[in-house]
């Protein structure tokens, strides 16, 4: 067969067919067209600021690797100012964590950005290792995903970030969109298609800057620029990426590649038709902030974005229009209920902080404190002893110490 | 499998690299690259194609029981792409695609993990 042509440049041959427009590329065109098209969308929707400081979550995998990179190259193309960094999540998982992590060291180096690494057991006394010891192979995943949501949250803060970034892309969206759309679960729809996530109530903004990229695209494009990345499955999990909705997607992908960002646009104008009072408040959701979709991991690392931020989010990006439909959740202390459409009472969530830890709940007592107290229950010979009542700023650390204290007499 | 034939054809078997990465490579005993000789004619008399590799490699070279992993209805499974020296498989004619020597086949899973 006779080389195509790029579309673009009509010189060089074409490599790639864009999922989205079947548009043919060659190598540099296409690594040129997608940089430009994410700088697009961060502009599009003032993700940043000059002189933010700006935390990369890093797995080591395709996603996060290529957002580190495409960050790094508009960040000096652009001159955004920005000061980035790599935040790693360390669940304790030994043959799994140990490789990916020694990828986001060497990204570390090869993108000249600080690197911080936070563990499981740093922040909760628990590796994912031990729980799996605790309450076996079966559930385990929920705790890991509960655990994951929160850490990156207490990473940033800790290196006193207020923005994260993760590597969420199109697909990873579109999967979240049909998920929701499957169980009927409209305000948690609503809450997965939005860039940025931010709350009254947290001092980190979370935003997905690949959110419009093709899974297909980032692969190719780690491809092309023979970026370092790994990929491996979680042996706890090693099921877990042939989920049903990830399985359609790919399907409806192959016989047409649009797909994707029509679901994603779908999702999107769905989202602005979410009645008043009902964005905030999921059904039977337990806990917003600590929201677990779907096993918590997906295929590898917090793939369902579903619920992240959940219910405490403010939608920055949306136009006027949307917004005078929208609700924002406020924190207090009194619950009230909404109407819908329907004439259905709605219950409103209100958020709060957890009495252990003080992050962001809808309870009492956040899910990653419940989860951690049912296993520290049924640690052998351990005395916990919580101080309920602490909310000051400290409490966290006072977790932490706990937790510490707690893991030291156990060993 | 029909060296002699072939050779009596004056047709050379056909060396080309296949590398499965972004995951696959666990299906195919954790190894990335691979060299594989396919020879120039089949029995029917066509010369190899993707199609052929693919039947070729689940037979020949797949570690892993689970052959859905990689291999869906007689073709790649969605999800998974396919690079024919470094092309795009859809610019060369999917399973279609004749293997000429010294080709490079890349499979990338977009499934696992980032």
């Amino acid at each position: 067969m006779a080389p195509t042509p790029c579309f673009n440049c009509k010189e060089a041959r074409a490599v790639i067919i864009r999922p989205k427009n079947r548009h043919k590329l060659c190598r540099a065109c296409f690594i040129n067209i997608f940089e430009t098209e994410v700088h697009e969308t961060i502009t599009g929707a003032n993700l940043f600021f000059r002189g933010e400081r700006v935390a990369i979550g890093a797995s080591g995998g395709k996603d996060s690797t290529v957002l580190a990179a495409v960050l790094k190259t508009l960040n000096e193309r652009y001159d955004y100012g920005l000061d980035l960094c790599l935040l790693s999540i360390d669940e304790g998982i030994r043959g799994y964590r140990d490789d990916s992590l020694e990828t986001v060291k060497r990204n570390a180096v090869q993108y000249e950005m600080p690197l911080k690494i936070l563990g499981y057991s740093e922040l909760y006394g628990w590796t994912m290792d031990q729980v799996v010891q605790q309450v076996g192979k079966k559930g385990n995943c929920t705790y890991c995903g509960v655990f994951r949501r929160q850490a990156l949250d207490r990473g940033a803060g800790r290196l006193g970030i207020q923005h994260v970034v993760t590597g969420h892309n199109a697909d990873d969206v579109a999967e979240t969109v049909m998920m929701n759309l499957l169980r009927g679960d409209l305000p948690r729809l609503s809450r997965g298609t939005s860039i940025v996530t931010a709350s009254d109530a947290s001092d980190i903004k979370r935003s997905k800057p690949l959110k419009y990229a093709y899974e297909k695209e980032i692969v190719l494009y780690a491809h092309h620029r023979q970026l370092d990345y790994f990929t491996t499955e979680c042996i706890y999990s090693p099921e877990a990426f042939r989920g049903s909705a990830r399985t359609l997607i790919k399907d409806l992908e192959k016989i047409r590649p649009s797909s994707i960002l029509d679901i994603v646009k779908s999702g999107e104008d769905m989202a602005a038709l979410v009645p008043t009072g009902v964005s905030g408040s999921g059904k039977q959701m337990a806990g917003a902030a600590e929201d677990e979709s779907a096993g918590g991991c997906g295929s590898g690392n917090g793939r369902t974005s579903g619920g992240e931020m959940a219910a405490m989010e403010k939608q920055l990006t949306e136009n006027d229009a949307a917004e005078s439909r929208e609700t924002e959740i406020k924190i207090s202390n009194g619950g009230r209920a909404i109407r819908g459409p329907t004439g259905k009472a709605v219950k409103a969530q209100t958020l709060k902080h957890c009495e252990r830890c003080n992050y962001i709940s809808s309870q009492r007592i956040c899910k990653a404190c419940t989860l951690l107290d049912g296993l520290n229950r049924n640690r052998p010979k351990t005395a916990i002893e919580v101080s309920v009542g602490m909310e000051d700023e400290e409490a966290s650390s006072t977790l932490m110490r706990q937790m510490e204290r707690a893991q030291l007499s156990a060993t | 499998m029909t060296e002699s034939s072939n050779a009596s054809q004056g047709e050379f078997p056909i060396p080309i690299t296949v590398e499965f990465t972004g995951g696959l490579e666990l299906l195919f005993g954790n190894e990335r690259k691979h060299k594989v000789v396919l020879p120039a004619r089949l029995e029917d008399g066509n010369r190899p194609n993707i199609s052929y590799l693919l039947k070729y490699l689940v037979e020949n070279l797949m570690k892993d029981q689970r052959k859905d992993m990689f291999i869906m209805e007689d073709n790649v499974r969605p999800g998974i792409l396919v690079l024919i020296n470094d092309a795009d498989w859809e610019l060369e004619g999917e399973e279609t695609y004749e293997l000429q020597q010294g080709d490079t086949i890349v499979f990338v899973s977009t499934l696992h993990g980032g």
